[in-house]
């Protein structure tokens, strides 16, 4: 099967090596015999809500974000198109501040979000950084995080994981993440996918959904023993020093 | 006095007390293995009184000069230092302890020093020239850098700016002009490259400053040549990069073994033979070349100091080990791992390679910027890896999604295993190549020296 990705300003947003993140996906669906084909998405290019399975943002330091907002805020419409049509998305750090409705920066700009999460940002004196642990329905997820922004989600409003060591969204809530659906974000980096093959799997499984049009496949399983190993190691780290200044 | 000055027990301690006991502490710090005692005198001194490295530095004769640079300081600083060492004794961190308290360490141990020759850490750069009132300012370059411990990379460049701006006029600044953010700052002497032979294709994949410093728009390059440094001009406004003062032309780069230029200074040229390959060596060489002509260095002196000097501690090193060789390739960002990668590449790819990942706070704790690394050039040659450091699994997964065959890793976490392994499948008359990050090099050295093949850094540092 032909599974396709949009990845949305790699040139801007790709401070946490995102494209580790793509690399997962692209050999995972190769190695169960899927092609994944990624198309980059820059400042002006047009979505077409029904040509990708697949949007992913990654993560940008303040300048480059505050580049793309702007450009991104105008996507809203296609991009919301996309996901009422079953297509699936993650957005690491800067993305998924992006993905709510918007983001107050360190030195006061408003950047817009497009509004597809229900939450919203607002940067804070001191950044979160450090070792991260969450709990989530796909299995523990494991990470690094390093953001000034605390994101607060809306009353009802689903987070991806509860914090296990860390920090999380905003220090305090004990939530990390947001989800609806198949769609993801998140401040876990990392890269996020390689030391956690079963979420990776998971949103392999939802891309290979919208494009069948059907439900998510079982995906044949795979020796995930390097993966397993560099998990322990990255969970064992926020357990010692996550979640401190 | 700062609102941090800590006054010992309320009493002023006279400098030459605090110097000896300072001393003492380096002696200590030795004799119970702690390490080089390159940094704890400095600490204890620092803590007993901040102002006393302002007064150790003030009694210099010839006054001090400082290098930062993300990539490359200790081996401008060590350049500069082969430069200028006919001319001046010289107080130089040449360990790379580079924090206040490693600059307060070197100040106490070169007594009769006439001239402080100080690389310096980037983030520590504005309260060390706070301090040390340097005649001299050389600013290499900024990279994206363990994140976690700098911030990002325009906090540093802001830092930077605020420090340069509150110098005094007669400080010389000597600042890379093909660095975007860098070349931006007020400087007298600006250095770069100048040959489009050797640049990139194309920006790398990690490119950081991409962007107009002044209005955001991507600059259009004429030539990249390490990273975002090159020849760059924003066709908005029309931010370029300023003119060279000093520059290397007709560059000649001989894979693994060294590299030779045409150094351009104000007033003559002269041909350069380094003994280090790669570009980024040649934007060592300069940066040297630009603030030793700052200090006073004649064209002859620079020309024959830079042909005289050898490889920095840990980075380039030749370390014999019966009757093979070790070479050991400091990887640290993704920047200065790129150039690595791309030299080793230059001179015939390694078919074994042992590569060491540790998540020390001088490594970085975060270890995506491993991602950011084009390490694929490696994969072609690669017969087999052998990952270590704590985060030797990472390391593992990074080359095998890069599409490096399962089989042919091999994790060991062990620096030692790792290196013993890596001996083994050394052939006889071989060489290993080693590419540790910072803590695990330093380990790698201890291990070296514990097996007697090499003095330990801190003698060697003297």
């Amino acid at each position: 099967m032909n599974v396709r990705v949009a990845h949305l300003y790699p040139d801007y947003l790709n401070i946490y090596a995102d494209r580790g993140n793509i690399a997962v996906l692209v050999k995972r669906a190769a190695w169960r015999g899927h092609d994944l084909e990624v198309t980059a998405i820059d400042m002006r290019g047009p979505i077409d809500p029904g040509a990708y399975d697949l949007y992913y943002l990654g993560g940008g330091q303040d300048r480059e974000q505050l580049l793309v907002a702007p450009d991104f805020a105008a996507k809203a419409d296609p991009l919301r198109e996309a996901v009422d049509g079953g297509a699936a998305v993650l957005a690491v750090c800067g993305g998924y501040q992006l993905l709510g409705r918007g983001y107050r920066g360190f030195h006061g700009e408003d950047m817009p979000g497009v509004g597809l999460l229900p939450l919203e940002t607002v940067a804070g004196d001191r950044r979160m950084i450090g070792d991260v642990l969450i709990d989530t329905e796909m299995g523990p997820l494991a990470g690094f995080e390093n953001h000034a922004g605390r994101t607060h989600l809306d009353p009802g409003a689903e987070p991806l994981g509860r914090v296990v060591s860390g920090f999380g969204n905003d220090g305090e809530s004990g939530f990390e993440g947001c989800r609806m659906g198949r769609v993801v974000g998140t401040y876990l980096h990392g890269p996020l996918l390689p030391r956690n093959p079963r979420f990776a799997d998971w949103l392999l499984a939802q891309a290979l959904a919208h494009r069948t049009g059907g439900e998510p496949p079982e995906l044949a399983p795979l020796d995930d023993e390097l993966e397993s190993e560099a998990h322990a190691v990255s969970s064992a780290r926020a357990r010692t020093r996550g979640g401190t200044y | 006095m700062s609102p941090r000055t800590v006054t010992f027990a309320g009493v002023h301690v006279p400098l030459a007390f605090e110097v000896a006991a300072a001393r003492a502490v380096a002696g200590l710090s030795r004799l119970v293995g702690a390490g080089g005692g390159t940094t704890v005198p400095g600490k204890l001194l620092s803590t007993l009184d901040p102002g006393a490295v302002d007064r150790l530095a003030a009694r210099l004769p010839a006054g001090t000069a400082t290098i930062s640079a993300t990539n490359g300081k200790t081996t401008t600083a060590a350049m500069a230092a082969e430069i200028l060492r006919p001319r001046f004794r010289l107080a130089h961190n040449r360990s790379g302890a580079n924090l206040l308290s490693g600059v307060a360490s070197t100040l106490l141990a070169a007594g009769g020093a006439e001239l402080g020759l100080l690389e310096v850490d980037e983030a520590a750069l504005p309260e060390v020239i706070r301090r040390v009132h340097p005649r001299a300012v050389c600013l290499g370059n900024l990279f994206r850098d363990q994140l976690d411990r700098y911030g990002e990379l325009e906090l540093v460049a802001e830092r930077w700016r605020a420090a340069v701006d509150a110098l005094p006029r007669e400080t010389v600044v000597v600042a890379n002009a093909d660095d975007p953010q860098v070349g931006d700052l007020p400087a007298q002497i600006h250095f770069g490259l100048d040959d489009p032979r050797v640049a990139r294709p194309a920006l790398q994949h990690a490119a950081d400053s991409k962007y107009c410093v002044r209005c955001g728009t991507p600059y259009v390059y004429s030539a990249a040549y390490v990273g975002h440094l090159g020849d760059y001009r924003c066709g908005t406004c029309g931010h370029a990069r300023p003119a060279l003062d000093v520059a290397a032309r007709a560059i000649e780069l001989h894979g693994l073994e060294r590299v030779s230029f045409d150094l351009q200074l104000p007033d003559a040229t002269r041909h350069v033979e380094l003994e280090l390959p790669g570009l980024y060596n040649v934007y060592n060489a300069i940066g040297a070349a630009a603030l030793t002509h700052a200090l006073g260095a004649s064209p002859d002196e620079i020309a024959a100091g830079l042909a005289r000097f050898r490889a920095a501690f840990g980075r380039f090193e030749r370390i014999a080990v019966g009757d093979k060789t070790l070479l050991l390739l400091l990887i640290k960002n993704p920047a200065g791992a790129n150039e690595v990668v791309r030299t080793l590449v230059d001179g015939g790819a390694p078919h074994l390679a042992v590569v060491a990942l540790n998540d020390a706070i001088a490594d970085g704790r975060d270890v995506s910027w491993i991602w950011d690394v084009d390490f694929e050039p490696l994969l072609d040659g690669l017969d087999r890896l052998v990952a270590s450091g704590d985060r030797a699994g990472e390391l593992a997964l990074r080359f095998k999604y890069g599409g490096l065959d399962e089989e042919s890793i091999e994790v060991e976490p062990s620096l030692e295993h790792a290196l013993d392994r890596g001996l083994e499948l050394t052939p006889a008359g071989g060489e290993l190549v080693v590419l540790p990050t910072y803590t695990a090099m330093l380990a790698l050295q201890r291990i070296v020296a514990a097996r007697g093949l090499a003095p330990p850094y801190w003698e060697r540092a003297a």
